[in-house]
């Protein structure tokens, strides 16, 4: 039986990796969806042009102005002369949002009561504009605390005032300076192992349907068991070298740490592989085609991704759905990457997330094994 | 290679381009696998992202940590405990939350330290509080640190009452086009992007490089049907397919969810027909390009479906990303197809924006096809 399944093995090997343009998918691709994904992912508002409606024109509403144009976040002022230009270039989507300073701006600083400025988003773009309206908010808040602090030198409130303001030591743990390059990447070594797992083990059978060849198979001395056994192994490996790959880009292109066990990782890494795998067989023994086989990993693969936490978080989403997600690999495995790249958990931590993952492996797995012996029989 | 330029050339037979058509709908109709991502991956991805798809961070578990009581630090404890935004554990010592922060358990904690109201109470020591938060989620960190610091803000607020003026800047925010804010308003529209990319890129790339793999290409290619006809058969069933999804998803939109439709229906068909053009350009040049369904998938997955996803502009912004980034967008057919369908749902139809991204569109639709044309020349003669 293990010369069999030793020589089985290695012709499924063989069958993926000799294509050399299957190798060049399991390198390159990885690597520049790496690339793509951090730089496009990100909850940052950067370089963003603002259209200045100035009524005021005088010394306050130039401070406000000159402030928001030396901003880290704004890249061009767009001074117009009246709402209407305004409109048309929030309308055509030339920015994103435009200020709009009235008359009395600078009269009502100086007379020390509140002053307004009315800023107007375009709502098409309203997860961008938000984050970038509290940015603003900033600027108002800085300006605010300007005036604050030069009306206080000659009242001698000042000094109690300031007491009474505890200061808020701010800290970080884990990635100081919240760089969400380095979640964005760490993240990708488990979903990209999905990704990649899911679609080289869910074409396996499917191709050898397509291709006439299943009923070789079936007439070859293996049992069913060892079919199985043996397709899997072009996935597992396919998942562990995309996600190891992906893990060398995130520690030396984008200095993630790796704060925790290393041991714990791979295991993890493992059980993940082998549920995502058990799922993959499922795929392809109900897939007649290719075709199917990719649509089904497809229509799979995206409700993974998006209830398991990668690309918002996990618990913003409502309670009922979360309940939902647990039986979702990639969102236990994220807790395992996370927890052993940025939290450095100690291997008894990790494994909270890892029993999980194997009971979802063991459950798909026997699922695999009963369907795929059925339709081997 | 003149031939094949005549062939090219040929004139249309209406009675053989049907009959293809008929055959070509046939094999989409057949395949449950089609009528999957055309009609029931629309409602699962409307459903996600209008539900699980979410910024809006609440209920956010966080610890305090008391070590001083009494006075002004139980009135602090207090408003900490009071905000909706958390769900406060409290704790004597900080060692007990520090595990549970490792864990993930709590996404942060502050610590109220004992010399908090002694400090309080001399005129020069102003008190410190500390806020640790979880980094290694950037997002929620984020929004943890400043609703801590708006908790302080407030409660020094609150307590000086009389003392703060009200003199200052203040923002005062309007959101056109989506005035209560709702980001699945923005999302929503973007799922009509990644499903007619999949029936345009991914099913087109699929389907012609299915031919090849089988070796019917070449049989198809011995028929008296010239290649534009052939194209044009496989092109036409998934033209209609995405129409019709289209159709399914706005009707769906609008009525589960809450979707305003400010456009008119005549300009999401035309934008969406137009969308269609590159993106089964795509989807040829892919098939054409890999020539068998496992390479053609994982390009089109790559070239395709990331892309519609990432780079246009429906879940990132795009002036953020490093000018290479924007530069490639430029290439991508969802990016002005995303910003004509959000237009037409939330704005309506303002034709001077519609106007240029339809160009955009046509623009990478013939630029594919041309590239499309100039390979299939080379590979049949």
């Amino acid at each position: 039986m293990w010369f069999r399944l030793r020589a089985a093995i290695i012709k499924e090997l063989l069958c993926y990796f000799r294509d050399p343009s299957t190798r060049r998918f399991l390198s390159v691709v990885p690597i520049f969806q790496t690339m793509i994904f951090a730089f496009a992912a990100s909850m940052d508002v950067q370089n963003i042009d603002i259209a200045v409606l100035d009524e005021d024109v005088g010394r306050w509403s130039h401070e406000m102005v000159a402030r928001v144009d030396g901003a880290w976040f704004s890249d061009e002022i767009l001074p117009v002369h009246n709402r209407e230009q305004l409109h048309a270039l929030i309308e055509q989507r030339r920015v994103i949002l435009g200020l709009h300073i009235g008359q009395d701006f600078s009269r009502r600083i100086a007379a020390g009561e509140p002053a307004q400025v009315q800023v107007i988003v375009d709502g098409r773009r309203a997860n961008g504009g938000q984050i970038a309206v509290s940015y603003l908010q900033q600027v108002a808040a800085e300006i605010s605390a300007d005036l604050v602090s030069t009306a206080a030198m000659t009242p001698e409130s000042a000094p109690i005032a300031s007491a009474m303001t505890p200061r808020v030591n701010l800290r970080h743990w884990f990635n100081t300076n919240l760089d969400f390059r380095q979640f964005m990447v760490v993240n990708l070594t488990a979903t990209m192992a999905m990704m990649m797992c899911l679609m080289v083990t869910g074409l396996s059978l499917a191709r050898e349907r397509e291709t006439g060849t299943f009923d070789q198979l079936l007439v070859s001395p293996l049992t069913p068991i060892e079919i199985i056994i043996s397709k899997m192994f072009p996935g597992l490996l396919a998942g562990f070298v995309v996600s190891l790959l992906v893990l060398l880009i995130a520690i030396t292109v984008f200095n993630a740490p790796f704060n925790g066990s290393v041991f714990a990782l791979l295991l993890g890494l493992l059980v993940f592989v082998l549920s995502v795998v058990g799922f993959g067989l499922l795929i392809s023994a109900f897939s007649q085609t290719q075709q199917q086989a990719v649509l089904g990993t497809f229509f799979s693969t995206i409700p993974f991704i998006i209830t398991s936490g990668f690309m918002t978080p996990y618990e913003n989403m409502p309670q009922w759905l979360q309940t939902i997600a647990v039986i979702n690999p990639l969102k236990h495995y994220l807790m395992v990457v996370q927890g052993c790249i940025f939290r450095g958990q100690s291997l008894l931590q990790v494994l909270d997330n890892i029993w999980p993952l194997a009971v979802i492996g063991v459950v798909t797995f026997s699922l695999a094994v009963v369907v795929v012996r059925r339709k081997l029989a | 290679m003149n031939a094949r330029l005549k062939a090219l050339t040929m004139p249309l037979s209406w009675k053989r381009l049907r009959a293809l058509v008929i055959k070509e709908s046939l094999q989409v109709v057949r395949d449950p696998s089609t009528l999957l991502i055309a009609f029931v991956l629309p409602p699962i991805l409307l459903f996600l992202f209008a539900n699980a798809v979410s910024l809006d961070v609440r209920d956010v578990r966080f610890g305090l940590v008391t070590e001083d009581s009494g006075g002004a630090a139980a009135e602090l404890a207090a408003a900490f405990s009071g905000t909706p935004y958390f769900r406060i554990s409290h704790a004597r010592d900080r060692r007990e939350l520090e595990d549970a922060v490792t864990t993930g358990r709590l996404k942060g904690f502050a610590v109220i330290p004992q010399d908090f109201n002694s400090r309080l109470l001399e005129p020069a020591g102003a008190p410190s509080l500390q806020v640790i938060t979880d980094g290694s989620e950037p997002n929620t960190a984020t929004f943890v640190a400043g609703y801590a610091q708006g908790v302080v803000a407030n409660w020094v607020r609150g307590s000086a009452g009389a003392q703060t003026s009200m003199a200052g800047v203040s923002i005062e925010q309007r959101f056109w086009f989506n005035p209560e804010l709702e980001s699945r308003q923005v999302l929503l529209p973007g799922v009509v992007a990644i499903i007619m990319t999949l029936i345009g890129t991914m099913l087109t790339a699929l389907v012609v490089a299915r031919e090849w793999d089988r070796g019917t290409m070449e049989a198809m290619l011995s028929t008296p049907a010239g290649i534009l006809e052939l194209l044009l058969s496989k092109l036409v069933p998934y033209f209609v397919l995405s129409m019709l999804a289209t159709l399914g998803c706005a009707a769906m939109m609008v009525a589960l969810y809450g979707m305003p439709f400010r456009g008119s229906i005549p300009a999401l068909m035309l934008v969406s027909a137009v969308f269609m053009i590159p993106a089964l350009g795509q989807g040829l040049l892919i098939s054409t390009v890999a020539r068998n369904q496992y390479a053609a998938s994982q390009v089109a997955m790559f070239a395709g479906f990331m892309p519609a996803m990432l780079l246009s502009g429906f879940l990132y912004e795009i002036d953020t990303m490093p000018l290479w980034l924007q530069w490639l967008t430029q290439l991508v057919p969802a990016r002005p197809f995303v910003e004509a369908i959000q237009t037409v749902f939330l704005a309506g139809d303002l034709w001077p924006q519609l106007l240029g991204n339809l160009l955009n569109m046509l623009g990478i639709g013939a630029l594919f096809f041309g590239l499309t044309l100039s390979k299939t020349h080379k590979r049949l003669d």
